[in-house]
């Protein structure tokens, strides 16, 4: 299998005079765990914006299973297959856990142009949230109002959110940031967990957690593609190293 | 808080009671609340009790349907609209024009007003789509003014600063008379307020209701979870704009007179002030807005019967900077809410 | 024809004036506010006053009017305005629609619901030929006057330590204030200092524009348009959006009187279609 599901070609993005994405050529095979690092600053989550119609690239295209999406609005874009989490939570605070996932199977569903008729009349909508939220552990608190809910509880809900929409490219950026330690592996495990031919493209800063997920690596430096490999060939490149190293220092 | 290690997207293996407790929940979204009845029973009550009072009941009530109109596009989609009274004012044009022109029973006034305050509402809403708040707020403002130009301009069609009268409204579907007292406009009204608001409450419930507050709540998650927004906005600023038109048509029916002051810029801002106390989001702040506002202005204009608009001002600052969500949650307090409270977790 | 397009530039340049304070509130503060006509309404009545009531000379008037309104300005923000730079829009355009309202029906009480009149001093009333166009003398006056301010405002923020300070609080509140800028100090008197203006504005406009207790809402609209059209993050957008308004307006009613009124919204209508985002918006969203 090496399809290639997601590919941006010589993307940029400039802000005023800042270019955030630096001419980024990427290939996402179908399938694959993948991994972007890089240090803060370097434009991943911009890229993300890029890719998911947050932000409209200044130049360049992006292309989802062979198709020029570039200029699509980011529904069309989910309606497609391809969606994403956000690195701050991007919650609707008055609705309950149950009710925003059910809106998101609604629109999965298309049914979210009906007007007339209950969304509690839709059984199988409420019976997949159910199930959904119970999977993240989020059952107790469905029907509380996400703003007063725990972070890490929210930080839950917005995975739980990209999953309800069913993609087959899966974004996430830093998922992990806000949840508790002990439960981030639990997180990814999630993840991990989704069928095979769900392309996974992950953010992460935990070290640990990138190399015990992906199976490939992109670095990101100052908006361009830095170097790309498996886990093995990243991990013991030196310069990757020093890239890290040289912005912590 | 521990994860259930198990594949992902596998359903069946929810426990029952985590689903029914979902379906109890969302059921519990769209039940009647106890204040709704009671806003029912007061509105038939008023008729028996109150027979003199039918001229004062009328106006709520078309106020009532007006300010429910607006909170589809206030409460729900988030849009602050300067501009509503356009699709009123036209309502009531139309309304006028046909009676007076060629048909003079009041249904199907209400109908042709509805659709073509409809029609000019889906030809503005694009115009609303994009921009900031500050761009809508110029374009509401701006086709409310240009329709209170054009019922200038046309004074050969709409009568100009006279008003447009000399329509007399036949029975209403050839069965019901309107009275000298306006008993039958009351009940009229009131009959296509409880319509209104049924339809527009059974939209807020909806999937689409829903995805309408997802777009106010947070417009990015919203495209992320595939909801089409500019689409959602189309449809119901259209709504809107049909139930805003016949509240004008029952004005322009009830009065038997449609004057250039239902397009004029106050009327706008009254009916954001009438959501505003009832409290928006939940139609019903339209309908509590409505009576209180009247009563209030009724009062005024006894008062100060040239200057009410001072403190019509004074109202809406005071309104503010109290802090309009808090005045606005009394209806929390109504019984239902206690019940919710114990019926949660 | 060239008369009409000086007139036009006449009215444009005023309604620079009037609107620039608001753009500075909408640009600095994120804060919509609708109420900015009621302030170039003090202006003009303040110079009403002095001049039909105590004779003081409309020289006088105009600096008078820009102080006062401007004082009145800083109370309001003080007291007032800076509770809401936090609150929705939607507060924000309820609190200043019943500051209209307030102001409207207060002034309606204390001077009555007719147009005002004032009497030009002499040298500034009648027309003259320059080079063979009839030229409004005030008018000439008016478009010089602007024209200094506008100059003025655009060296007042491109040169002083204070537009310096203003621009960074403008582009991002909160690196100001971490720069050791008094913001909320910067904001009070950018206020006044716009309501000022606006003052300024309503007291020459009194002869153009006309006076009366409904100005703040008549002018509301175009008001909007200047700013939005030509939006907050320079001088050069706004006041090129209210030339183009008011030189628009002037020739629409002229030449086509039975849809004059009508020029603005299409005028409205058509950016909105083709910059949505502004005529001189900055680059992406």
């Amino acid at each position: 299998m090496s399809e290639i599901v997601l590919e941006t070609r010589n993307l940029k993005r400039r802000f005023g005079a800042f270019l955030a994405t630096n001419d980024v050529s990427l290939k996402v095979e179908r399938g694959a765990r993948h991994a972007l690092i890089g240090p803060n600053g370097a434009g991943k989550t911009t890229l993300i914006n890029l890719l998911t119609g947050v932000l409209p690239p200044s130049e360049g295209q992006v292309l989802l299973e062979g198709e020029d999406i570039t200029s699509l609005a980011s529904f069309k874009r989910v309606k497609r297959g391809l969606t994403r989490t956000f690195q701050i939570n991007q919650l609707f605070n008055e609705f309950t856990p149950l009710e925003t996932v059910a809106l998101a199977i609604a629109e999965r569903e298309g049914v979210g142009h009906n007007l007339f008729k209950s969304i509690s009349s839709y059984s199988k909508i409420t019976d997949e949230a159910a199930s959904l939220l119970a999977q993240f552990g989020l059952a107790s608190v469905m029907g509380e109002r996400t703003t007063i809910l725990p972070y890490g509880k929210q930080r839950l809900l917005e995975i739980a959110l990209a999953f309800a929409s069913k993609p087959r490219v899966l974004l996430l950026d830093e998922p992990a940031a806000g949840v508790p330690e002990d439960e981030r592996h639990e997180v990814l495990q999630i993840v991990s967990d989704l069928p095979a031919d769900v392309t996974v493209l992950l953010i992460e800063h935990d070290m640990d957690l990138v190399f015990s997920f992906a199976d490939r690596i992109s670095v990101l430096v100052a908006g361009a593609v830095f170097t790309e490999g498996t886990v093995a060939e990243i991990s013991s490149d030196p310069r990757v190293k020093a890239v890290y190293l040289g912005e912590n220092a | 808080m521990s994860l259930v290690q198990e594949p992902a997207m596998t359903a069946p293996s929810t426990s029952p009671e985590t689903t029914s407790r979902a379906a109890a929940l969302m059921k519990r979204r769209s039940r009647i609340r106890f204040y709704e009845i009671i806003v029912w029973v007061a509105a038939i009550a008023a008729y028996f009790l109150l027979p003199t009072k039918m001229l004062i009941l009328t106006e709520i009530a078309i106020l009532a349907l007006f300010a429910v109109s607006l909170d589809l596009v206030l409460g729900f989609a988030g849009i602050v609209s300067l501009g509503h009274t356009a699709f009123f004012g036209l309502g009531a044009y139309v309304a006028g024009l046909l009676a007076l022109h060629y048909v003079a029973e009041p249904v199907t006034g209400l109908i042709v007003a509805g659709v073509i305050s409809g029609v000019l509402g889906l030809l503005t809403s694009f115009l609303i789509l994009r921009g900031s708040d500050l761009t809508r707020l110029m374009t509401t403002l701006g086709i409310g003014l240009m329709m209170a130009e054009v019922a200038n301009q046309m004074a050969w069609l709409t009568g100009g600063a006279d008003g447009l009268s000399g329509f007399s409204p036949t029975a209403i579907l050839g069965l019901f008379e309107f009275d000298l007292f306006g008993q039958t406009g009351y009940l009229y009204c009131l009959a296509v307020l409880f319509v209104g608001t049924m339809i527009m409450r059974a939209i807020a419930f909806s999937p689409f209701g829903l995805s309408l507050k997802a777009i106010k709540g947070n417009p990015m998650r919203a495209g992320m979870i595939a909801v089409p927004a500019r689409k959602r906005i189309v449809i119901a600023y259209t709504i809107a704009a049909v139930f805003a038109g016949m509240a004008g048509a029952l004005l322009a029916q009830t009065t038997s007179f449609v004057s250039p002051d239902v397009l004029a810029f106050h009327r706008s801002a009254d009916v954001l002030l009438v959501l505003v106390i009832g409290g928006t989001g939940y139609l019903y702040g339209g309908i509590f807005g409505a009576v209180f506002f009247t009563l209030i202005k009724d009062w005024l204009s006894v008062i100060t019967p040239q200057y009410w608009m001072f403190y019509i001002g004074l109202l809406l600052v005071i309104l503010v900077l109290i802090g309009r969500d808090r005045l606005a949650r009394w209806v929390e307090y109504l019984p239902e809410r206690f019940s919710k409270k114990e019926g949660g977790q | 024809m060239l008369t009409i397009l000086f007139d036009g530039i006449a009215y444009g340049m005023l309604l620079f004036i009037l609107a620039c304070g608001l753009t500075v509130t909408l640009g600095l503060m994120n804060f919509i506010n609708l109420a900015h006509g009621a302030f170039a309404m003090a202006g003009g009545y303040i110079t009403v006053i002095m001049m039909n009531r105590y004779g003081i000379s409309f020289y006088w008037c105009l600096p008078a009017a820009f102080l006062v309104a401007a004082v009145i300005g800083l109370v309001l923000e003080r007291t007032l305005y800076q509770w809401l730079y936090q609150a929705p829009h939607l507060d924000q355009v309820l609190f200043s629609i019943g500051i209209v309202f307030m102001a409207v029906a207060g002034t309606d009480y204390f001077m009555g619901g007719q147009q005002q009149l004032i009497n030009l001093p002499p040298e500034l009333s009648g027309r003259m030929e320059v080079m063979g166009v009839g030229v409004g003398r005030y008018r000439l006056f008016t478009i010089v006057l602007c024209a200094l301010l506008a100059i003025a405002l655009q060296l007042i923020l491109s040169k002083t330590r204070f537009g310096s300070r203003l621009r960074a609080a403008v582009d991002d509140r909160r690196v100001a204030m971490g720069l050791g800028i008094n913001v909320p100090v910067v904001f009070a008197l950018t206020f006044a200092f716009g309501s000022g203006l606006a003052g300024l504005g309503g007291a020459m406009g009194a002869e153009i524009l006309g006076l009366d207790p409904n100005f703040p809402l008549k002018f509301m609209i175009y008001f909007l348009i200047v700013v939005s059209v030509g939006g907050t993050s320079t001088v050069s957008g706004p006041f090129l959006a209210a030339l183009l308004l008011g030189i628009a307006d002037v020739a629409g009613k002229y030449y086509v009187p039975a849809i004059g009124p009508f020029v603005i919204y299409g005028l409205m209508i058509v950016m909105l279609i083709v910059r949505p985002n502004g005529l001189f918006a900055r680059g992406g969203r």
